[in-house]
């Protein structure tokens, strides 16, 4: 599906990421953590078609394709979806006319033929009971006004709408009570499945008790530190960032 | 003397020879000496140049060497389908052709008692009394409102009588289809104390010639009267369109006015609010979109007279290609003008680097107690909100388009008339289609 090869990234001449290797298969989650600044931000705004990066690589293939240079937009029809870390407010757009339009360009890409008024409200809707959301949040602007829980939610039911085959969440759980993790939690889990892949970032290890990963990798420096599986990030619950190159402590868990 | 100004001069006194015993109101003899008084104000200061500082920024150099027909031939144009296409429902229209009334085209409806709603041509020659003639004559004199006086042949008259409430908004469609014509269009709406209506002056075009449209209008408030005026430009894109709008307000009155500027090659918007009575209010919105090489100008001079008046004014714009809008807001508050509150805010997005935008607030404030503000702000798309869509699919354009929308959607949501905002949008989504390419 994912198929990264000696990435190099910088901004402003100034190295970000510093020769990534990262290979994720349909069917799996990964989970990237690492200290703030080690480029996990970065590693997945540049997949999701971000300018204003000078990046090489060997290769940076989704699904068999090179991404580097690939418009963003295309990149979303092509089943790439990224959930901000933090989301864009844009004041004047309804947010309901908002989701229509994105779910039609990429239905459009898809051949499918596009959803009408009805059509698209009955789709939201189930979206909308599945993470607990109000109708009268598809009527207000998008993001404007929302609280930080709010904006969270509204990502993960823009990716239940677009039903990405690559999902990249930019620490989706940052800000949200536990309650409010839950059901991002659910929205994340209930679009696993064979055919797609999730990479999450994220500082904390909280949401991977409920959204298991199949793998974890350790961010420093703008390289891979370390990879593992689930319990690698117990570890680094317990034991912080400290023995990660330029890393900081992590925390203590009550505050997690 | 052989300058350009003196041979404009020239050729339209000529004109106004020739055409003098074809004008309305030929036999009132105060109309007819205002008229060669105004051609001959004209002839001494001719058009004004860009050394005159109220047009700093708009050159009127193509105006000044045009030769227009001043009178318009019989329109021969099918007109049934631009008209059934723009009429809103419910409305009184009246539609104009080429400046004219259109009687067979029209539809006023049923008018309660107490609207008088005619051509004022109809009223000079049939009811000369009706007429007021400090109305006609008592614009500031200025080289549009001096041609205006000089050839005006038609425009709506109204007349609200006392206390007398219009609920359905009253429509004024203009229609240019002739090519070099000069449009002298002039209207008159008056409105008694305590009365109110809603006025909606729509300017299409017929094809995409080049013409001028020289509108002015005379709005009268008497004592706690209120009137709506919309102002929709949509004129051809080759057409020069000049609107001057003097208002005289009387206490408690209340004028808000939107101007909704998307057509013409050259277009200039005068508004003159004199808020003449204590406690009058007025409030000017404005949208201009502009694309290509159009220049759209807006000029607001707002004077507060009399103590415990307020204005508002709003104007927002959207630039594109080597366009260029200015906008210049005026307000002077009078020594007598206590307890004045006046706001003035214009908010302009570039969508180009070569787009230009002139903005200046003109405060003038001779009363110690007053509360005046005002802001300009120019700025280009937030290309976070860009990327924002662009990932979830919405291709550059699609994506640079749903933002300027949103940024001049704001001045529709402000319309009180739910069938007219419906049409603005409309107009709203072509133009920005046009700019888009």
């Amino acid at each position: 599906m994912l198929d990264i090869r000696n990435l190099q990234v910088s901004v402003d001449g100034k190295a970000i990421l510093k020769g990534i290797d990262l290979q994720v298969k349909a069917g799996e989650v990964h989970a990237i953590m690492g200290p703030n600044g080690s480029g996990k931000s970065t590693l997945v705004q540049l997949l999701a078609g971000r300018e204003g990066y000078a990046a090489r690589a060997d290769a940076v293939l989704y699904q068999g394709a090179e991404l580097l240079g690939m418009a963003a937009e295309e990149r979303a029809r092509q089943g790439i979806f990224l959930a901000f870390q933090y989301p864009v407010e844009i004041p004047g757009v309804a947010n309901v006319y908002f989701l229509k339009a994105a779910c039609n360009a990429i239905r459009r890409h898809r051949n499918l033929p596009e959803l009408d008024a009805i059509d698209f409200l009955a789709l939201i809707r189930s979206r909308l009971k599945l993470l607990g959301m109000d109708e009268s949040l598809l009527y207000r602007p998008v993001n404007a006004g929302f609280s930080g829980g709010e904006k969270k939610r509204n990502e993960i039911l823009q990716m239940a709408v677009l039903e990405p085959t690559l999902a990249l969440l930019d620490e989706s759980d940052s800000g949200l009570d536990i309650d409010a993790l839950k059901v991002v939690a659910g929205g994340i889990n209930a679009l696993r499945s064979p055919q797609r892949a999730i990479v999450l970032v994220t500082h904390y290890q909280r949401l991977l008790d409920y959204v298991v990963p199949d793998r974890v990798h350790v961010l420093a420096d703008g390289r891979i530190a370390r990879s593992g599986d689930r319990q690698l990030a117990i570890e680094l619950e317990r034991t912080g960032y400290a023995d990660t190159p330029a890393g900081h402590p992590a925390p203590p868990a009550s505050r997690a | 003397m052989n300058t350009p100004q003196a041979s404009s001069a020239s050729y339209y006194a000529a004109a106004y020879q020739r055409l003098s015993p074809l004008l309305p109101g030929g036999g009132l003899g105060w109309l007819t000496q205002a008229r060669r008084a105004a051609l001959a104000r004209f002839a001494r200061h001719g058009f004004p140049t860009q050394r005159d500082e109220d047009w700093k920024y708009t050159s009127l150099a193509a105006i000044a060497a045009a030769r227009y027909d001043l009178w318009p031939a019989a329109c021969v144009d099918p007109l049934a389908g631009v008209v059934s296409q723009r009429a809103l429902a419910g409305a009184h229209l009246l539609v104009f052709v080429n400046g004219r009334l259109h009687p067979g085209l029209s539809r006023p409806g049923d008018l309660p008692p107490g609207v008088r709603l005619n051509s004022l041509a109809y009223c000079l020659e049939e009811q000369p009394a009706s007429v007021d003639p400090l109305l006609l004559l008592g614009a500031a004199a200025a080289a549009f409102a001096d041609l205006n006086l000089a050839f005006m042949a038609d425009g709506a008259y109204l007349h609200l009588a006392a206390d007398c409430h219009l609920a359905a908004p009253i429509q004024l469609l203009f229609i240019a289809s002739q090519a070099n014509l000069a449009i002298q269009q002039r209207n008159v709406l008056w409105a008694a104390a305590g009365s109110s209506a809603c006025i909606i002056e729509q300017h299409v075009a017929l094809g995409e010639g080049s013409y001028l449209t020289n509108a002015l209008s005379n709005v009268v408030l008497e004592a706690g009267a209120s009137i709506e005026h919309y102002l929709l430009q949509q004129e051809s894109p080759a057409a020069s369109h000049i609107a001057t709008i003097d208002v005289r307000q009387q206490a408690n009155s209340s004028y808000s006015s939107a101007s909704f500027a998307f057509g013409a090659h050259l277009a200039r918007t005068g508004i003159t609010v004199a808020l003449q009575g204590e406690a009058a209010r007025c409030s000017l919105d404005g949208l201009y979109l502009t694309a290509g090489r159009q220049h759209v100008d807006h000029h607001t001079c707002i004077d507060h007279r009399q103590a415990g008046g307020t204005s508002r004014q709003l104007y927002k714009g959207v630039l594109s290609g080597a366009s260029r809008a200015v906008f210049n807001g005026r307000v002077v508050v009078h020594p007598d003008a206590q307890r004045s509150d006046a706001e003035q805010s214009n908010r302009n997005l570039l969508l180009s680097d070569k787009a230009e935008i002139d903005t200046k607030p003109q405060l003038e404030i001779w009363a110690d107690d007053v509360k005046c503000s005002h802001a300009a702000t120019v700025a280009q798309l937030d290309e976070e909100q860009v990327f924002y869509l662009r990932s979830r699919g919405i291709e550059q354009a699609k994506a640079r388009t749903m933002l300027s929308r949103a940024f001049a959607r704001e001045m529709i949501d402000r319309v009180a008339c739910s069938p007219l905002q419906e049409a603005l949008d409309e107009a709203l989504r072509e133009k920005l289609r046009v700019m888009s390419c």
